[in-house]
């Protein structure tokens, strides 16, 4: 066949953004609300700040600052110190984090790059039943089995920012566990291979080569298991005693009662009237909350490309 | 000590590591199921508590928990499967969509006890619903909502892009598309999504303590304007608020409650599992 008789064609690569023009009027109503649900995620974080602002924002005005930045958190005598619920906050949340990052790395690393993957069928959907039992399950839980075991141990109470801290990290370890393996995951298999060939063992590869690769997803990894758990109420309300005071300096401090910005909201608002002060204070504990947690994981998005981003921070 | 003795001592450790998470989470569940299964009977899921929540069952907090979660469901599918829809197919990469993807991943990092707060700040007392399945099923959607729209949209994103080429080259219009090329096709990961999302959402207990759940009810409701009990926050009044509650039905209440979170988690899987065998692409 000889090339003169062909026209010229111009091909075009299909424009997959481009599709025939709408139908008609239902499908012009069906697009309007796909894209009004699109926004909706916006609208609803933005109305989530404005409600916690206009019912917490009277705190700020009726209650002194000095008073807020107290110590001592005592509502019938009008003492809004939230310091000693933020302490107790941060410990139960350092308390699970230093339990809960190494274990769930490693446990990562072991379904990464040691376990088989018939334990691997079988590991995952055990730490996916993890994530999905109740806060108040495994409160309960704390509560009627682990705090006893804790006194048995020696302490003067069972309900410890400690015991908090260890149901907290189980609670975090999915997320954790999860994230890490996916950024453990999206490391070149070349790395490994080069590593490898160079005559390096499992452990220096890991140790040496895959984790460092993977820095930045394990960064994520443990900034969401700390806002999981700075938010977490219904279990750390049963099992950390849940006394307002700031605990003795020192390591003492996790095996003492304490109680949680999260808990004192859910313990005090069924009692108070609407409209109070005290009312007011417990919104504006939700606005902290808040605000503590947007920060982390705006901050987690930050450092993501895809993985986290595409599950919505969840596991 | 040699490379290889650290090698193998890292991995004996890594393993045994491996040991501690798990095994935890297997003895919970063998715990829960060995010292609550003795109280479940025919009596203790469709009786009333009584005689102070001493005696009797679960019925009215295991209907309310059922209640709750289909208002869950009907309060957050729409908005949920839009949004996803939303962004796999019509959003742009541009700094709009990266605000509404920023504003998703703060909604499931917000503590469900700020969700309680919001709904009974806008559900119960703007919107004067009142504490009522209405305002609590409600509050529950939208701490639902980051779930259902991730996975949803991820499973939008897995309908390979040539069956959307095809339907177009073909006239169909982008609704006539998705309606009928891309919809079928990520039905089985979005019900996964909502299944999940509804299991977490029936386990919660933060969110409903102010915008419905309540102590003790002698009456089941009768409409979405009235309270209702539910199960997880029965579980925490028998375990903390009433005096001389028998082991036995708190562990049972526990079990049930368990035993319905976790079917949520077996249902998604069995359907992701067999969409994967299924999948023709």
């Amino acid at each position: 066949m000889s090339t003169f008789d062909e026209a010229p064609v111009s091909w075009q690569e299909p424009q997959k953004d481009a599709p025939p023009a709408r139908r008609n009027w239902s499908e012009l109503i069906i697009e309007t609300l796909i894209r009004l649900a699109g926004i909706s995620a916006v609208v609803i974080i933005t109305l989530i700040f404005l409600f916690l602002l206009k019912e917490g924002a009277p705190a700020f005005m009726q209650v002194p600052i000095t008073n807020l930045l107290s110590t001592r958190w005592y509502p019938i005598e009008d003492m809004f110190g939230l310091i000693p619920l933020l302490v107790g906050s941060l410990l139960v949340t350092i308390g699970a984090v230093a339990i809960a990052v190494p274990l769930g790395l490693t446990t990562a690393v072991y379904l990464g790059e040691f376990a088989p993957p018939w334990q691997r069928e079988i590991l995952k959907p055990v730490i996916e039943v993890l994530a999905a039992i109740p806060s108040i399950v495994l409160g309960f839980l704390g509560w009627v089995a682990l705090a006893p075991l804790i006194q048995g141990a020696g302490a003067p109470t069972g309900l410890t920012a400690f015991t908090g801290a260890i149901i907290l990290a189980y609670m975090s370890l999915p997320t954790i566990i999860s994230i890490t393996e996916d950024a453990l995951y999206a490391v070149p298999r070349e790395y490994r291979d080069g590593a490898l060939a160079l005559g390096a063992t499992q452990w220096q590869t890991i140790w040496r080569v895959t984790l460092p690769a993977a820095r930045s997803g394990i960064v994520i990894a443990v900034m969401l298991g700390v806002g999981r758990a700075i938010g977490e109420t219904m279990a750390v309300m049963l099992v950390t005693g849940n006394a307002a005071n700031i605990p003795q300096f020192g390591l003492g401090a996790f095996f003492q009662p304490v109680r949680t910005m999260t808990a004192t909201i859910a313990a005090e608002m069924g009692e108070v009237a609407q409209g109070s002060v005290h009312y007011s204070v417990l919104f504006a504990i939700g606005i902290v909350l808040f605000l503590i947690t947007f920060l982390v994981n705006s901050l987690a998005t930050r450092f993501i490309g895809g993985s986290a981003r595409r599950r919505g921070g969840q596991i | 000590m040699t490379r290889q003795q650290t090698q193998r001592l890292a991995q004996w450790l890594i393993s045994a590591t491996a040991v501690i998470v798990i095994l935890p989470i297997v003895l919970v569940v063998v715990y829960v199921v060995a010292k609550g299964i003795g109280a479940i009977n025919w009596e203790f899921l469709t009786q009333p508590p009584r005689n102070g929540m001493t005696e009797g069952g679960i019925f009215p907090a295991l209907l309310g928990t059922i209640i709750l979660t289909l208002g869950t469901a009907v309060a957050a599918i729409p908005l949920a499967v839009g949004a996803a829809i939303y962004l796999a197919e019509y959003a742009g990469d541009n700094r709009f969509t990266r605000a509404i993807r920023l504003a998703i991943v703060n909604l499931a990092g917000i503590p469900s006890i700020v969700y309680g707060l919001f709904g009974l700040g806008m559900f119960v007392l703007f919107f004067n619903f009142g504490t009522s399945i209405l305002a609590g099923a409600l509050t529950l959607g939208l701490m639902t909502l980051p779930v259902v729209i991730s996975t949803a949209e991820e499973a939008i994103l897995t309908v390979p892009q040539e069956f959307r080429v095809v339907s177009f080259s073909l006239g169909a219009s982008r609704w006539q598309t998705i309606r009928h090329q891309v919809l079928p096709h990520a039905l089985p990961g979005i019900i996964t999504g909502i299944i999940l999302g509804l299991g977490r959402a029936a386990g919660e207990t933060a969110p409903i303590l102010f915008t419905v759940a309540a102590f003790y009810l002698p009456e089941l409701p009768k409409s979405i304007f009235d309270q209702t009990m539910a199960l997880p926050y029965h579980l925490y009044v028998i375990a903390t608020q009433v005096p001389g509650m028998p082991l036995s039905i708190q562990y049972g209440t526990a079990l049930v409650l368990l035993f319905i979170v976790l079917s949520f988690t077996l249902v998604a899987t069995v359907i992701r599992t067999v969409m994967r065998r299924r999948r023709e692409w």
